[in-house]
C-alpha cells in the first residue's frame, strides 16, 4: 500500500467512522437517559433518507431546503415515536420498552416497504457534496471530507450544551435519578424529549452524509449501520458521548482497512466479533461505567 | 401553612396511607415520628404528587394544591430533602445547588442563597468543585440540605436526615434544621431518632401503619408513657 493510499483510506475511515459516531450518540444518549436500547434508531436513520428522496426527488425541493425538511421530519418522527411507544411504558418493566422499541423497528421497516416499496430507489445527487476535491495527492469527494469537520463540531457543541447549559445539567441530573429531578422541578419529560431531538437530529445528518456516496435506499439499508452504531455504542461504553464517538470511529476504520486489503466480506463480521470481544473482555465497554441499576 | 385532610394513598393493593390529617403552621418545626412502613416517606411524598393520591386534599397557604405535577409544588414554596440523601453523584457540589435551584430566575437571589448555604455548610464551600458522589455521607446529607434550600422554600420537608450518619453530624444536622427555622422557612421533619425529633419539635405526629395516632407538643410526646416504650426504648 503506499502512503497517498494509505492516507486516503484513512480519510475513507474517518469519515465512515464520523458517520458512525453521529449516529451512535443517539443510541448512547437514550440508553443514558432511559436505559433504553432504541433499536428503532437505525430505521429512523433509514426513514431520513426517505425524507430527503421525497422532498428532492418528489417535489424538486432544492437541496438545502430539502435538508431542512428531512431534518425537521426524522426529529417529529422520533419524537412521535418516544411520545407514542415508551412514554406510557415509563413505569412498565425495562422489558416492556425494549421490545416495544423492537416492535417500532420492524413497524418502520414495513410501513417503509408500504409506502416507497422494497424496491431500492436511488438518493438525491447533492452537488457540492459530491465535488471531489484534492489536498496533495489524495483526492476525495466534499462529502467524505467535511462528514469529519461535521462529527467533530456537532460532538463538541452537544458535550458543551451538556456541560454548560441548563438543559444538559437537567439531562445529567435525570439520567442518575428521575425521582429526585422531579423534585427539583424538572420535568423528565421535556428532558426525554429534548434527548430525542439531539439523537435524531444526528442521525438525520449522518443519513445525508451516509447515502450520499452510495446507490441507492431500500427499507432494510437502516439495519446494519444501525447495529454498527449500537456496536459503536458498546464498545464505547453506552451511555458514554465521548466512548460512542471512539466507537464509530475505532469501526469505521478498521471496517475501511479490511475493506482496503480485499477482504470485504470480512468487514461487517468484524463488528460482530468486537461486539463479542467487547462483551467477554470488558462488558462496561471503553468509558462505560459501572452497570450499576438505576435507583 | 400546610394543611392536610384525610389523605389516602395506595400502592397496587397496599393501602398505605389511610386518613392522613395534619397540619404544619408558619414559624414551626414539625416532627413526624413512626416506626418503619408506617407511612412517612408516603406523606411527604404524595404532598409532593410523586405518588398519587386516592382522597384527601392538600393545601399550601389557602390554594389547594392536591392535584398540582410536582414542578408546581416546589413553584408553590415546597421542596422535599428526600430519604436517603439523594444526591447527584456526577454533578459537582456547586453543580447540585445550581439543580436545586432549577425552577429560579433571579440570579442575585440564586447567588444570596448559595452563599448562604456556604455559610450554613462550609464544609460545601471547600468542596465546591467536587463530585457529589465521592463526599461522605454526612456531606452529603449537608449538601441534599442546601440543594433543597436552593429553591428557596417557605416549607423544607426532610426524611430522616440524620439517617447513617454519626452522633456528632446529627447534632450538627439539628443545629442547622433549628437555624433554618429561625431564618424563616417551615421544617416538617421526619426522622427514626424519635428522641432528637421530638426535642426540636413546635409539635409532633406520631404515624402507625398509614394513620395519625397521636400528636401533640414535642414535651407533651416526650413525657408520655406510650411514646416512651414504643419510640424511646424506655
Ligand atoms: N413504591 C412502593 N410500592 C409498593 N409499596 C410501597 C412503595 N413504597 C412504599 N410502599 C409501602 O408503603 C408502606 C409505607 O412506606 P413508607 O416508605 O411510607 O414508610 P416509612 O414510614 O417512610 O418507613 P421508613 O421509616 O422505613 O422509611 C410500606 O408498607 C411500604 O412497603
Ligand atoms: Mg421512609
Amino acid at each position: 500500500m503506499t502512503l497517498t493510499a494509505f492516507f486516503q483510506y484513512c480519510l475513507v475511515g474517518i469519515s465512515i467512522g464520523g458517520i458512525y459516531a453521529l449516529i451512535a450518540i443517539g443510541y448512547t444518549m437514550v440508553y443514558g437517559i432511559l436505559r433504553l436500547i432504541n433499536f428503532a434508531h437505525g430505521d429512523i436513520f433509514m426513514m431520513a433518507a426517505y425524507f430527503m428522496i421525497f422532498a428532492m426527488v418528489d417535489f424538486m425541493i432544492p437541496w438545502y431546503i430539502s435538508m431542512i425538511i428531512m431534518i425537521v421530519s426524522t426529529i417529529v418522527l422520533g419524537v412521535v415515536i418516544e411520545k407514542l411507544a415508551y412514554k406510557p411504558l415509563r413505569n412498565a418493566p425495562r422489558m416492556s420498552i425494549m421490545i416495544s422499541a423492537i416492535g417500532v423497528s420492524y413497524l418502520l421497516q414495513n410501513l417503509a416497504t408500504y409506502l416507497f416499496s422494497a424496491l431500492p430507489k436511488q438518493y438525491p445527487q447533492i452537488p457540492i457534496l459530491n465535488k471531489t476535491i484534492t489536498i496533495g495527492e489524495v483526492s476525495t469527494s466534499i462529502a467524505t471530507f467535511i462528514t469529519p469537520i461535521i462529527t467533530i463540531v456537532f460532538v463538541v457543541l452537544l458535550m458543551m450544551l451538556i456541560k454548560y447549559t441548563k438543559v444538559g445539567m437537567a439531562m445529567r441530573a435525570v439520567s442518575k435519578d428521575f425521582e429526585t429531578a422531579q423534585l427539583m422541578g424538572i420535568q423528565i419529560n421535556n428532558v426525554i424529549t429534548v434527548t430525542f431531538i439531539i439523537g435524531c437530529f444526528l442521525a438525520a445528518v449522518g443519513s445525508m452524509l451516509y447515502f450520499t456516496p452510495r446507490p441507492s435506499v431500500f427499507p432494510l439499508a437502516g439495519s446494519l449501520p444501525g447495529l454498527k452504531c449500537f456496536i459503536a455504542a458498546v464498545f464505547g461504553g453506552i451511555g458514554s458521548i465521548p466512548g460512542a464517538v471512539l466507537g464509530g470511529l475505532i469501526i469505521g476504520i478498521c471496517e475501511t482497512f479490511i475493506k482496503a486489503f480485499g477482504y470485504s466480506e470480512f468487514s461487517d463480521v468484524f463488528t460482530f466479533v468486537l461486539l463479542i470481544a467487547v462483551l467477554m473482555i470488558k462488558p462496561t465497554g471503553l468509558f462505560g461505567e459501572k452497570m450499576a441499576e438505576k435507583v | 401553612m400546610l394543611s392536610i385532610k384525610d389523605l389516602h394513598v395506595y400502592y397496587g393493593g397496599i393501602h398505605a396511607l389511610r386518613g392522613v390529617s395534619l397540619e404544619v403552621p408558619d414559624g414551626k418545626i414539625i416532627s413526624l415520628i413512626g416506626a418503619n412502613g408506617a407511612g412517612k416517606s408516603t406523606t411527604l411524598k404524595s404532598i409532593m404528587s410523586l405518588v398519587a393520591k386516592t382522597e384527601g386534599s392538600v393545601e399550601f397557604d389557602g390554594v389547594d394544591i392536591t392535584k398540582y405535577p410536582t414542578r408546581n409544588v416546589v413553584k408553590t414554596g415546597i421542596v422535599l430533602c428526600p430519604e436517603g440523601r439523594r444526591v447527584f453523584p456526577d454533578l459537582t457540589v456547586a453543580e447540585n445547588l445550581t439543580v436545586g435551584a432549577y425552577l429560579r430566575k433571579d440570579k442575585e437571589g440564586i447567588k444570596a442563597d448559595r452563599d448562604w448555604v456556604y455559610e450554613l455548610f462550609p464544609r460545601m464551600k471547600e468542596r465546591e468543585w467536587q463530585l457529589a458522589g465521592t463526599l461522605s455521607g454526612g456531606e452529603q446529607q449537608m449538601l441534599a440540605v442546601g440543594r433543597a434550600l436552593m429553591s428557596r422554600p417557605k416549607l423544607l420537608m426532610m426524611d430522616e436526615p440524620s439517617l447513617g450518619l454519626a452522633p456528632l453530624v446529627v447534632k450538627d444536622i439539628f443545629a442547622i434544621i433549628k437555624q433554618i427555622n429561625e431564618a424563616g422557612v417551615n421544617v416538617m421533619l421526619i426522622e427514626q431518632n424519635a428522641k432528637a425529633a421530638l426535642e426540636i419539635a413546635d409539635f409532633a405526629y406520631v404515624m402507625e401503619t398509614g394513620e395519625i395516632t397521636m400528636s401533640g407538643t414535642g414535651k407533651e410526646l416526650l413525657a408520655s408513657d406510650e411514646i416512651r416504650k414504643a419510640y424511646l426504648g424506655e
